[in-house]
């Protein structure tokens, strides 16, 4: 050991470690095994074990049993027979518990930051400082959720049995993301902490033994991949929701489409960190710091690519060396570390391989000149120049402690680099300039912006991503609704088939013929088109006979449509005034025609009463442009001298799949709303009835809708909705239909995870204002944006 | 370690050195409050870190009651900050204060009191803690503290060029003092309480330095506000901006408000990952306090020991 004399001349911080004794007493004394938590008991560990090594030391700390099938069954068995009286508790009882595990939390935080470290590897600074607290924070809000989610979810009620799964890089903090809300909401949970990090879940649940929680409310299983399939796949869950890789994310929306299980998915990222030329550039250097080079990179929001203007490049670039230059990676333990372990040999390895293929397609790594221990799985923070978005490196999620960068000219070239990806879960601008800021935080495809900072986190701040990022919030009212349903959405008979079969052979039967003979196009950004394929369909009357033809659009003919509508960009950017004014000048010119669009509805023998179904949608059209201007976003009290806003975001093109039933006002209830908030619309008409809908083209047109923003196809439903829900420039598809069909949209929206909202062939009544229209319908067209913006001078 | 340096000597007034430099309040903030939490120091380490803190602690009265008999005490305090039995325990021969700060009427019986100690007298001067007296008079006071045996001199900045924007009077205004300190190291205190944001705080700074500063220092003590950990970062970034850009290195003092053991630490822990080692030396870093050594003394007794420790047990300043 050197002198203090030594020491007075070097200034080195010297060891600093904190004490894991205790801790290592607890894995001790469970060194034969951890076993599951289900309805309250662990079970004894039995048949193969999963070894947990400390990725620091490479030391085994404990093995953890996994879950097979049955152990799942018992688990999902638990949770069902716990959720009657849980969900019936009140509010306030519910909130008694969470409050306790908040407290409890607290009581432990020092022996759940160390086992944290231990577990993942991560710095003990960062399971103190940031990990455990936004636990104990998490619960206490959902406590305060619980409370109140009665008054202030009227109509709602918990979804049943969750079954989730969470990640190995936060894992006692995702653990919370996920088991507060389903709790607060009347749910109850099985979930699944990674096999590379189930200790703190284990501790989790001696604490809830602790506080008395009652048996089945929350049930841990341990376990790989397999049994994470289990529990999403399990019959008896009703609710998915998973954090972890976008390809995971994938196989899960295909495994459980049609089950008619909600999901929520908070997959991976390759965020967007921008600094302008007018950041304060120490700040953003820092930012780095905290953005890729906290908790080792291994951060699904990480900003992992650098986006820098040009003219401060140099400078910025010798700044973050300088500063890398300081950090210190070693002993997790060690409180003076700012980058402990990665979580495991398979995923440094991962890591190191991603970076010699950067270095291999020619761009330059810079890394931190750090001494690794000799053992534990360490890699050198660092950041590549000389990246171009063509690189793997640029658009693969590395995972790891280094950021890749590119240059950029100006702002509109800043948001063309940003939003050059599969993903869009966070982006973090630099600017002292609060409109540039701001601008930028509006232009970004992400769902959380952080100005002049990175990688802040509250409960109350709504979390998740946009396009391959996944869906779903977790934090705040929207990160709760993910946890309720509307009992009634679950109601409704059973949709018959479509009564018609598109025939494109010439029919020879009775028909009613008018004067001149009228072509049904379709309608394509503002232009009415003849079908790609040349082909049209009878359309039949209520009696059987033949009362026109419509045009029978295919692929390309959807292909066209989607083109059409991304084009349609304004719409998304016009005030909520414009388009309440467009809106209310389509009920007005529907009103003109009411008696045209009577006798079109009374002809199909679909709508009992077309008089009514006329006047319902023209209402309805009212009732939506109302809104346009008034269905807003929020802001979120979160740290001090914070503005945290959520803004509601339309999505772009929403694919729209209209049922039978009302052909008029199903088709309208589902176009109005996703216009309401921005969305260009691809619709597909009511397969049987697509004349009604066809008669639309004039009105759109005079009503001063933009061209581009509704388009209208007809033809076989399905075959269509596919292509749509295949289509990787589509945000979203709503589908009305049957059984089979909402399995194949869901299934086939996993491409690019774009969210979906299928009604499993259950009938709607349209009519009723409850059902045809709502704030339901306008979530559903909107995708949050969680801005957060400090001030203060 | 401690290689000798080349005094700094400013440069012209360069504004497009800070125009347009906007310093982000959270950001710092945020920064500012990591960095404690980053880094410590435990054990043989703290100690020596405590130690190394006593060396650059400028030991400071400036009170309206001082008097020889009050700076005497200070000064033999200085030469003797810590009991000898526990520099022995801790393997140190000797360890004094980085300097002794007084009034320029008080220099003289510091000057005394020191004698032969190799311990520099610093004095504020330039009608402090205010500094709103005509600037002749405030030249004429450094130089008379100059004559009287002050090796340093602590001036003051007018707050209003800063407030207003008025760099070049600011300049002009330093580099007068700065001639007038001839061989004598000047501080210069931007009272930063009074300069509000953080944007200031790094021009008047810039400007400081362009002046030909010695040392950049934040507060007189007398502001609402005194040295916090943001400011300070904020005046070492331009510190090392202006270091990347000339050369020259200049020191910085904190000053006002630091009364412990662990501000010392924190401050330490802020020159070493923001500007190195070597700036964590008394030539370039000094802290302005006057209840500071007491605790520090304590801590020191608590690592020998392993019992905490009583004022009493240590002898006034």
């Amino acid at each position: 050991m050197p002198s203090i004399k030594d020491i007075m001349q070097t200034m080195e911080y010297g060891p600093a470690p904190e004490s894991n004794s205790e801790v290592k007493a607890w894995l001790q004394a469970r060194s034969a095994g951890l076993g599951h938590y289900i309805n309250g008991k662990f079970t004894t560990a039995e048949g193969d074990l999963i070894e947990v090594s400390n990725p620091a030391t490479e030391e085994v700390i404990g093995r953890v049993a996994k879950a097979n099938a049955g152990d799942v069954d018992a688990a999902v068995r638990a949770a069902r027979a716990a959720l009657p009286k849980w969900s019936a508790l009140s509010g306030h009882e519910r909130a008694k518990y969470l409050y306790a595990i908040a407290r409890h939390i607290q009581k432990r935080e020092r022996f759940f930051s160390v086992l944290e470290t231990m577990d993942n590897g991560k710095t003990i600074r960062e399971t103190r400082d940031i990990d455990i607290p936004l636990v104990a924070r998490h619960f206490y809000h959902h406590a305060g959720w619980a409370e109140l989610v009665a008054d202030e979810f009227p109509n709602h009620a918990p979804v049943g049995v969750c079954g989730q799964i969470i990640p190995w890089n936060f894992p006692l903090l995702m653990l919370a993301w996920k088991v507060a809300p389903a709790l607060a909401a009347g749910n109850t949970v099985v979930i699944k902490p990674a096999d590379l990090t189930p200790m703190t879940a284990y501790a989790f649940a001696e604490l809830l033994s602790e506080i008395g929680l009652p048996p089945g409310v929350v049930n841990i299983v341990h376990g790989d991949g397999e049994t994470g399939a289990a529990i999403a796949g399990h019959p008896d869950v009703d609710k998915v929701a998973f954090t972890g890789s976008t390809d995971v994310g994938r196989i899960i929306r295909r495994q459980i489409a049609g089950s008619g299980k909600k999901l929520s998915l908070e997959l991976g990222g390759k965020s967007p960190f921008i600094v302008l030329e007018d950041a304060d550039l120490d700040a953003a250097v820092e930012g780095v710091v905290d953005a890729v080079w906290f908790n080792q990179g291994e951060v699904c929001c990480a900003g992992s690519r650098i986006l820098v203007q040009e003219g401060i490049a140099p400078r910025f670039f010798e700044k973050l060396k300088s500063r890398m230059a300081t950090l210190r990676v070693g002993d997790p333990l060690d409180k003076t570390m700012d980058i402990g372990a990665v979580v495991s040999p398979k995923q440094l390895a991962r890591i190191k391989g991603l970076l010699a293929t950067g270095e291999a397609e020619g761009a330059t790594l810079n890394l931190a000149p750090v001494d690794l221990p000799k053992r534990g799985a360490f890699c050198a923070p660092g950041f590549f120049t000389g990246t171009a978005p063509a690189h793997t490196v640029s658009q693969v999620e590395i995972f790891g402690p280094v950021a890749t960068s590119l240059t950029f000219r100006t702002l509109d070239e800043a948001i063309s680099l940003a939003n050059d990806t599969r993903y869009g879960l966070a982006a973090s601008v630099w600017s002292e300039n609060v409109n540039r800021a701001i601008e930028m935080a509006a232009r970004v495809k992400a769902g959380v912006v952080w100005i002049n900072a990175t990688n802040l986190f509250d409960a109350a701040a709504p979390f998740g991503g946009y396009r391959e990022s996944g869906f779903g919030r977790e934090g705040g009212r929207s990160g709760l609704l993910e946890y309720l349903t509307i009992p009634a959405d679950r109601q409704g008979k059973t949709r018959p088939a479509p009564a018609l079969q598109p025939q494109v052979v010439p029919f020879t039967g009775k028909a009613e013929r008018p004067d001149i003979d009228v072509t049904a196009k379709l309608y394509i950004g503002g232009k009415q088109v003849r079908p790609d394929g040349g082909q049209s369909y009878t359309v039949f009357g209520k009696s059987g006979q033949a009362i026109g033809q419509a045009g029978l659009a295919n692929r390309k003919d959807v292909r066209n449509a989607v083109e059409a509508a991304n084009k349609a960009t304004g719409w998304g950017s016009v005030t909520g005034h414009n388009r309440a004014q467009v809106l209310y000048f389509l009920a007005e010119n529907l009103s003109q025609r009411r008696a045209e669009f009577v006798s079109a509805l009374a002809v199909t023998g679909a709508s009992p009463k077309p008089e009514e179904e006329v006047e319902l949608a023209i209402r309805r059209a009212f009732w939506y442009a109302a809104q346009a201007d008034k269905f807003d976003g929020a802001v979120t009290a979160t740290k001090s001298r914070h503005v945290t806003m959520t803004v509601n975001e339309p999505y772009g093109t929403v694919g729209v799949v209209a049922a039978d039933e009302a052909p008029l006002l199903s088709l309208l209830s589902l176009i109005l709303p996703a216009l309401t908030l921005g969305n260009r619309v691809v619709a597909i008409a009511a397969q049987s009835h697509p004349l009604v809908a066809t008669r639309l083209y004039q009105v759109l047109e005079t009503s001063d809708i933009p061209a581009g923003v509704v388009n209208l196809l007809t033809g076989e439903r399905d075959v269509l909705a596919k292509t749509l829900a295949e289509h990787d420039d589509v945000a979203a598809v709503w589908y009305c239909g049957d059984d089979e069909g909402s399995r194949m949209v869901e299934a086939a929206s996993a491409g690019n995870l774009k969210t979906t909202w299928v009604d499993h062939g259950r009938l709607r009544d349209w009519r009723d204002p409850r059902q045809g229209q709502g704030s339901e319908f306008l979530r559903r067209a909107c995708q949050l944006k969680t801005i957060w913006l400090p001030y203060g001078e | 370690m401690t290689k000798h340096f080349p005094r700094p000597e400013g440069s012209p007034l360069m504004l497009d050195w800070f125009d347009g430099h906007a310093v982000n309040l959270s950001a710092t903030e945020r920064r500012a409050t990591s960095l404690p939490t980053r880094r410590t120091v435990k054990k043989e380490w703290q100690a020596a870190w405590l130690l190394r803190a006593i060396t650059c602690i400028d030991l400071t009265t400036l009170a309206g009651d001082d008097t020889e008999g009050r700076v005497q005490r200070l000064c033999a305090k200085a030469r003797a900050p810590v009991r000898a039995d526990l520099l022995e325990a801790l393997g140190i021969e000797k360890v004094t204060v980085g300097a002794v700060c007084v009034y320029p009427t008080m220099v003289a019986h510091a000057v005394k009191a020191l004698e032969g100690s190799g311990i520099p007298v610093a004095s504020v001067a330039t009608g402090f803690p205010a500094g709103l007296t005509p600037l002749p008079l405030r030249l004429a006071e450094i130089r008379y503290a100059v004559e009287q045996g002050a090796k340093e001199i602590d001036i003051v900045i007018t707050r209003e060029h800063a407030l207003r924007g008025d760099w070049a009077a600011l300049y002009d205004e330093i580099r007068a003092m700065r001639e007038a300190c001839g061989a004598a190291h000047m501080k210069a205190i931007l009272a930063t309480g009074d300069l509000k944001t953080l944007t200031n705080v790094y021009k008047a700074a810039m400007v400081a330095m362009q002046a030909g500063s010695d040392f950049i220092k934040t507060s007189t003590g007398k502001e609402d506000v005194s040295a916090t950990l943001p400011v300070s970062l904020t005046m070492v970034r331009a510190l090392r901006d202006y270091c990347g850009r000339t050369g020259q290195m200049v020191g910085f003092k904190p000053a006002g408000g630091l009364r412990t053991a662990k501000d010392a630490m924190n401050w330490l822990i802020l020159m070493k990952e923001e500007l190195g080692t070597r700036f964590m030396m008394p030539d370039l870093f000094r802290i302005g306090a006057s209840s500071m050594l007491g605790d520090i003394e304590r801590q020191l007794e608590h690592h020998v020991t392993g019992r905490y420790s009583a004022a009493n047990r240590h002898a006034l300043a």
